[in-house]
């Protein structure tokens, strides 16, 4: 049997679960970090442009540091991560030398890169004026965002990860892949599957989807948290994988959440699209066959996955630049609140208007007021409070800019009660448009390096 | 017939996908699923989410885990990178699914609810 655990579900993830994890769990084989959203990417571009250093989760150096005290009393746990982002080769740097520091010498640290596909996709179109890399969602032709085409980076899955195990890779940092392949490649390594073993390759997918967004499955946003016990020390997610491609969620033993029937079939549901085609680098699952059974407290196995070849493309998410956007939040107590907030509002924007702005796209929200879904929910009657979020996006930065500057004068200038404003104006940040499109395998080539420690 | 939310029979997930959000719905007893799979069209979820300029929602049946998958297509006001709503990512869809009403036959009620809690 095979343990594999999720310890970052994403960028910002609890610190310490990697190293809590480890030290409650020392059998674990592998530990898997995800950092990678959807425009990630976007955010790690910026940083790459005023440091070319820079461009990988930062976050994942600490990490690797927390550990060495668990590698040099004996631990076996290898760590696979999608830390690399946009410079997977600086992010292995800094961890080779984080690790060198710490005296931690004797590993190896694999790299897996040529994900970043962003240069291929502009030469593509002075060498091949029919390339046009549909938007997934509305057909459209990249081409309309081409002058202001940030990253474009194809999920890579299990392969390129299975070779920096082979060679030896006690650590494995990546570009992007697909979140379930940091769980499938462990897996076909330790058990020696075929890439066309699909019915297998289906059910390690699956154990990577259920546990990639770590606590996620183990108490985290379920329906029922209010009954979680001590959600401060949330156990992270074990997949206990087997070699027939079943699986079983557990998680490690005194610490907090739960693992049951219930959060594993939330987990499971996660943003998914069609049950009969959950679709990676390795195989596409069926999810109509799988049976979902509690078997102890805590132990949840997960079996049946049904799985065919995956597509001959890569999924490709690409970002482009899209403007900027600010938003803002005020206090507002007393009598009609959720109306003076919404004057409040008016206010802002009328005062942006009177500055020669019409802003392209805005939001008033009443928070407290069933903002987060409204129009379905009813309203709360006579609420005494509510906090006013507004929000403005354009194209042009100074009219964002001249958006932030008229919240503070409401302080005065607006209702009693207006309270609450201490964090200043707000920022303004670039807005980042996501663009997925598909490319075909033979296209792009996974590159695998190892460095010695 | 009697009028509950539909949290009492149910519990969910949701997230986005892009410009999309889906939902996930479990029952919480076999009984249940049968129920809402005859209860919670995806007209019926249309409907619930018009306000907030939902597409037209397309439902995934997943009996073997007594779930069905709900497909919020734009509801998401330009999606995840885009949105300027609180909500932009669309987790907090499950819960506002789980106010529902929703006319259950009385006779029927305590077959769909779930018998325990969840640590005890």
């Amino acid at each position: 049997m095979l343990r594999v655990a999720n310890v970052q579900g994403f960028w910002g993830d609890s610190m310490d679960a990697p190293a809590r994890t480890v030290r409650r769990q020392p059998n674990l084989d592998y530990m898997t970090l995800d950092y990678l959203a959807e425009v990630s990417m976007s955010i790690l571009a910026v940083q790459r442009e005023r440091d070319p250093n820079a461009g990988y989760a930062r976050d994942f150096v600490d990490v690797v540091k927390s550990l060495i005290p668990a590698w040099q009393s004996g631990a076996k746990v290898k760590v696979i991560s999608s830390a690399g982002g946009l410079n997977p080769n600086g992010c292995a740097q800094a961890c080779i030398q984080a690790l060198q520091e710490g005296g931690c010498t004797g590993m190896k640290v694999g790299v897996v890169s040529g994900d970043d596909i962003v240069s291929l996709v502009r030469s593509d179109f002075t060498e091949n004026p029919t390339a046009d890399y549909p938007n997934l969602e509305d057909g459209a032709s990249i081409r309309t965002v081409l002058d202001r085409l940030v990253t474009a980076n194809a999920y890579f899955g299990a392969a390129p990860i299975v070779e920096a195990l082979r060679m030896g890779a006690n650590i494995v940092v990546t570009g992007r892949v697909a979140d379930p392949s940091l769980t499938v490649a462990p897996t076909v390594f330790h058990y020696g599957w075929d890439w066309t073993d699909y019915d297998c390759l289906a059910g390690a997918v699956v154990a990577g989807h259920l546990i990639e967004c770590g606590a996620q499955i183990t108490g985290g946003i379920s329906t029922e948290w209010l009954d979680v016990s001590d959600p401060a020390n949330m156990g992270y997610p074990i997949a206990e994988m087997h070699e027939d491609g079943s699986c079983v969620i557990t998680k490690p033993e005194g610490t907090g959440g739960v693992v049951n029937e219930r959060t594993v079939k939330e987990q499971l549901l996660y943003e998914i699209g069609d049950p009969a085609k959950y679709i990676t680098p390795d195989a596409t699952a069926s999810l109509f066959s799988l049976e979902v059974r509690e078997e102890a407290p805590n132990r949840v196995r997960v079996s049946g996955a049904r799985g065919i070849a995956p597509p001959h493309t890569y999924k490709v998410s690409a970002t482009y630049r899209d403007g900027f956007w600010a938003q803002g939040q005020i206090t507002v107590f007393g009598r009609d609140a959720v109306a003076k907030a919404n004057r409040c509002g008016a206010v802002i924007f009328e005062r942006v208007r009177q500055a020669g702005y019409d802003l392209q796209r805005t939001s008033v929200e009443c928070l407290g007021s069933g903002a987060c879904a409204p129009g379905i929910v009813p309203e709360p009657r006579d609420g005494l409070e509510t906090v006013l979020r507004i929000s403005a996006a354009d194209t042009r930065r100074e009219a964002v800019e001249r958006f932030t500057k008229e919240i503070a004068p409401l302080v005065t200038n607006g209702p009693q009660g207006v309270t609450g404003y201490a964090a200043g104006r707000p920022l303004v940040h670039p807005v980042f448009g996501y663009w997925p499109c598909l490319i075909d395998k033979s296209r792009v080539q996974p590159r695998v390096n190892i460095y010695d420690v | 017939m009697t009028k509950i939310r539909l949290g009492e029979i149910a519990y969910a997930r949701s997230g986005d996908k892009g410009a999309s959000a889906n939902i996930g719905v479990m029952a919480y007893t076999p009984a249940g699923y049968d129920f809402l799979r005859q209860a919670l069209t995806a007209e019926r979820v249309e409907q619930f989410f018009k306000p907030m300029g939902v597409g037209k929602v397309t439902r995934y049946e997943l009996p073997n885990v007594h779930a069905l998958n709900f497909i919020l297509p734009d509801i998401l006001a330009g999606g995840g990178s885009r949105s300027l709503r609180v909500d932009a990512q669309g987790k907090a869809l499950g819960q506002a699914l789980l106010e529902m009403p929703i006319e259950v036959p009385e006779d029927l009620l305590p077959s769909l609810q779930l018998a325990r809690k969840m640590n005890s």
